[in-house]
């Protein structure tokens, strides 16, 4: 697939902080998370991104209330002369959002 | 060192100074004010803080606040002011959090009057404020003892990380006497624990809080353990004649002032008085009490309230020797002639049948 | 994904580095807060933690948690932590920040803690101008205690304490607590945020982090009021309990900035560097160096020096400068002193006395019952303690007369109009000073250069040295010259 294709952000969820308030399904302007089917650890339905159509604006992560239970991740080619952030690869937050 | 005629409760202050004390946050009211007083005027001369609080309850949290940022810090009050700093003293126990409060006491209960009493003994020496804690109370008697156990009080504050209350009543602290001072001042050093807002604290915590049952009582042991070793190693009491002291009288604060001049006077009559003063009111000089009880015939204890210190007394004494007690409150001082009479009377009910009860067990 | 798809990304929104990366709360649970879902706590910790890592003053931060939910707070921010009493953080934290003044203090607090219990507290650290950073979180509810009402509670608004909902008559309005703090003249910011939907909440983070910056340059106090949510107590769902926020708290709490004196306001003062450790004997004028050596040498005599002076008379009559005059003399001369002021019942009313005792032993009380000098400047005072003057003492007293039913045969008077001679003196204020000499000539004891050194040292005036100085020489003459008369009469 083409660059063009890629999305512009990119969310982890942390399944283990996640309380599954739903803030982040609310406010999220793309509207790319929902709740998940499955239950985490704690018995709670978890914040699950849509796995496309982030655009990294970083609302989701302003209202949630866990300190780290969002992260969210923009593509360093959408941000010219950006540098020294977390580098973190596409496949390894997917797989966390997923869970 | 040259002596200067100075009053108790400016004493106070610049004792603190001296012993490396920086802030000084507290409220106003009689006998204590000049203290306030003292401390505004010469705090900020020596590179310290000094603020009139809103309040005796803002006033200890202050202190909590000045405590926890690692510098000797003090305030002074009297009876009702001290029963609203009882909140704090209980946060700054729990917390391990170290300060001097004197305790320039008054007439009581509620706002009572101005004139001195000792009864503030209970909520000093058994603690007003909620939980297992002690503070550690010093009872000075002279102006020379303001200063000298003002330093002490700081220094046992650091070393035991706790409240120490310096409980003294009016007299003492509106008196003039000549006093020395050390020529030095301590260089304010700032412990490890302490949260100052630089790099080398950002981890400590300052807290009185511990949710789980077990870490309370863990906390609470540790406490305990405090207040045992400085029941080893900090009482003080002043003996005087008694080495062979039939009657031992029994005073601190102004009263002993006033017992000594009865010791004095009941020798020169031919009666074994002797005085046994406590310095240190918690922990209780117990061991002097225990000391003494195989000579003396009786106790007689001395006190401007209704009969707080007489308790512990007794206590110490655990019904080994009988304990005589004299009271006045209201304000009223008992004189040295009042008291005379009464150990006279003491002498004449105790001092010839307890002889005799001897030399008859002797025969035996 | 083939691997040509995977791209670089960085992060733009992560966990704050003022937060610790678990929180040792419990054994358990250490990757989760305690706050339940959809808190504003949360919310707002994010806001402050960011704020602190954006302006780089983790090191210096001092957070002051309350009591209430956010009492834990210590547990998740990796700054200084100290815990304070309910509704006392503002006078925790102006210690904190007058001991340390190069630390960031940041006081968080709920509506139970700051606008009921610690109103007072709030209310003048906000008034001193403290250079302090308030976040208070306003929920209308006391939520860690169960939902009793708060003075944040709407009117109307049910809680375990007022289970048919708040009203006027019973518990009063809604207390506004920003445009409380905003009458007063000190603060620099306020501002009142809302957590009611993601505006509002972009909105906070920035208040919060102008509060915090506010006092990074000094400027003073700043307090930023947060409406939010508490779903739990409020039995809402989290969203639900959002949008309450919005649509019905705003109307009762609105929002904006209330007070913003940032442009005017002043960095505060640097702090003076204290005297050097060596200087503070001196300052306190407690150095050997400073104090008179004294005329010690001069008490050549062998005289057994006991005094048990009484002084009294109605305030303004000098008793006690007399008494303080009779001390410093003593030590000077090197004697062993003490002065007792009258303390307690007898102080207001008029009457004034003090106990004065000069001796060569220590002295063992300092009070005065049964004295061997007593000096009454009025009747009254005569009256009170004419009869426990020790037999063979003295009664030094001022007035035309000495009472007929005063008399003792066993005791020595002085009875002299003092006042009248003070007054031809220059001043009838004088007439301590003239007792204080005719007491002193009788006495004997002391040298008169001890005498001059305790009068420079307490009177300032110089006018008033050579008057007091005179004075005492009256007095010692009028003592003489009773004694030459007694003989003559004799």
């Amino acid at each position: 697939m083409e660059e063009k294709k890629r999305s512009r952000g990119l969310l982890r969820v942390d399944v283990n902080e996640c309380k599954g308030c739903g803030m982040c399904v609310e406010a999220c302007p793309p509207k790319v998370i929902s709740m998940s089917e499955k239950l985490n650890h704690y018995g709670y339905r978890t914040a699950t991104y849509a796995g496309e159509g982030c655009t990294a604006c970083g609302i989701c992560f302003m209202v949630c209330p866990e300190p780290g239970a969002i992260t969210v991740l923009r593509a360093v080619n959408h941000m010219a002369g950006a540098g020294g952030g977390l580098k973190a690869g596409v496949e390894g937050a997917m797989a966390c959002a997923s869970n | 060192m040259r002596k200067q005629l100075m009053k108790g409760n400016e004493a106070i202050v610049k004792s603190a100074i001296l012993a490396g004390c920086r802030a000084y946050y507290g409220y106003p009211i009689t006998p204590a004010s000049e203290i306030a007083e003292a401390a505004a005027n010469y705090l900020p001369q020596t590179g310290g803080v000094f603020l009139q609080a809103e309040s005796e309850v803002a006033a200890i949290n202050m202190l909590y606040g000045a405590s926890s940022a690692g510098v000797r810090c003090m305030t002074a009050s009297s009876g009702p002011g001290i029963s609203l700093m009882q909140e704090g003293i209980s946060y700054m126990a729990g917390a391990e959090l170290p300060c001097v409060i004197a305790d320039i006491t008054r007439g009581g209960p509620g706002l009572g009057n101005i004139a001195s009493e000792q009864s503030d003994y209970h909520q000093a020496v058994k603690g007003g404020g909620n939980g297992c804690y002690h503070t550690l109370v010093l009872a000075p008697h002279s102006v020379q003892e303001m200063a000298d156990l003002t330093a002490l009080a700081f220094e046992l504050a650091d070393r035991y990380r706790t409240p120490v209350m310096l409980l003294a009543d009016g007299f003492v602290g509106q008196m003039m006497e000549p006093v020395e001072f050390p020529q030095t001042a301590a260089e304010p050093h700032v412990p490890q624990w302490a949260v100052t807002g630089m790099a080398e604290s950002r981890g400590n915590l300052i807290t009185s809080l511990h949710m789980g049952s077990d870490d309370l009582e863990a906390h609470v042991r540790h406490l305990e353990a405090k207040y045992k070793l400085a029941e080893q190693n900090e009482t003080r009491a002043e003996e005087w004649f008694t080495e062979d002291a039939e009657i031992v009288l029994v005073g601190y604060g102004i009263v002993g002032r006033i017992l000594k001049a009865v010791t004095a006077e009941a020798r020169a009559s031919g009666m074994n008085v002797g005085l046994l003063r406590p310095i240190t009111l918690y922990p209780f000089p117990t061991k002097h009490f225990q000391r003494l009880a195989p000579q003396a015939r009786v106790f007689v204890v001395v006190e401007m309230s209704t009969g707080q210190l007489v308790e512990d007394v007794r206590l110490a004494l655990n019904g080994v020797r009988p304990v005589e007690f004299l009271s006045r409150v209201g304000g009223n001082v008992p004189s040295h002639e009042e008291v005379l009479e009464f150990v006279r009377k003491v002498a004449r009910r105790y001092l010839p049948a307890m002889t005799l009860d001897e030399e008859q067990m002797a025969h035996v | 994904m083939s691997s040509e798809l995977i791209a670089e990304y960085e992060v733009v929104h992560g966990k704050a580095k003022s937060f610790y990366e678990l929180y040792a709360r419990k054994d358990e649970l250490q990757h989760q807060t305690h706050y339940c879902p959809g808190c504003g706590h949360g919310q707002i910790h994010k806001m402050l933690a960011s704020a602190i890592d954006e302006l780089g003053i983790q090191d210096r931060t001092i957070l002051v948690s309350p009591v209430g939910c956010s009492v834990f707070a210590y547990y998740y921010f990796d700054v200084g932590n100290v815990q304070a009493a309910h509704g006392r953080a503002p006078a925790v934290a102006t210690a904190l920040k007058r001991s340390r003044r190069g630390s960031i203090v940041v006081a968080y607090q709920g509506d139970g803690d700051l606008s009921a219990i610690g109103s007072a507290e709030i209310l003048h650290a906000a008034n001193r101008g403290e250079n302090v950073t308030v976040i208070f979180v306003n929920n209308a509810i006391y939520s860690m205690t169960g939902g009793q009402y708060a003075p944040t509670t709407l009117l109307g608004q049910k809680s375990t304490t007022t289970p048919l909902g708040r009203s006027a008559e019973n518990e009063g309005y809604p207390l506004h607590v920003s445009e409380l703090l905003a009458s007063l003249e000190a603060p620099v910011y306020i501002e009142r945020v809302g957590l009611g939907d993601n505006k509002q909440i972009a909105q906070a983070g920035r208040a919060i982090r102008r509060a915090v910056e506010n006092q990074v340059k000094g400027l003073g106090f700043s307090l930023i009021e947060v409406l939010s949510p508490c779903p739990t107590v409020w039995k809402m769902q989290p969203v639900e309990a959002q949008h309450w926020v919005r649509d019905v708290m705003e109307k009762t709490f609105p929002l904006g900035v209330f007070r913003d004196r940032t442009k005017e306001a002043k960095a505060w003062p640097a702090h003076e560097a204290p005297p050097a450790l060596d200087r503070i004997p001196q300052i306190l004028g407690v150095a050997d160096e400073d104090l008179p050596a004294g005329n010690a040498s001069l008490m050549a005599r062998a005289d057994d020096v006991d005094l048990h002076v009484r002084v009294a008379g109605f305030g303004g009559q000098g008793v006690l400068l007399l008494g303080e005059v009779l001390a410093e003399a003593g030590l000077d001369a090197g004697l062993e002193v003490s002065w007792l002021p009258s303390y307690g019942p007898e102080m207001r009313s008029g009457t004034s006395n003090c106990h004065v005792r000069l001796s060569r032993e220590p002295i063992d009380s300092p009070l005065v019952t049964v004295p061997n000098v007593l000096v009454a400047m009025n009747e009254p005072s005569l009256r009170k303690f004419d009869q426990s003057v020790r037999p063979g003492g003295w009664v030094i007293y001022n007035g035309d007369a000495f009472p007929e039913d005063c008399a003792r045969k066993d005791v020595h008077v002085l009875a002299l109009p003092f006042t009248r001679v003070a007054d031809e003196l220059g001043d009838a204020r004088a007439a301590n000073m003239v007792m204080l000499g005719a007491l002193l000539e009788i006495a004997g004891a002391l040298p008169q250069a001890s005498i001059d050194a305790a009068l420079k040292r307490l009177v300032k005036n110089p006018r008033w040295v050579e008057l007091d100085e005179r004075a005492l020489a009256r007095g010692r003459e009028l003592y003489r010259e009773s004694c030459l008369e007694a003989c003559h009469e004799g």
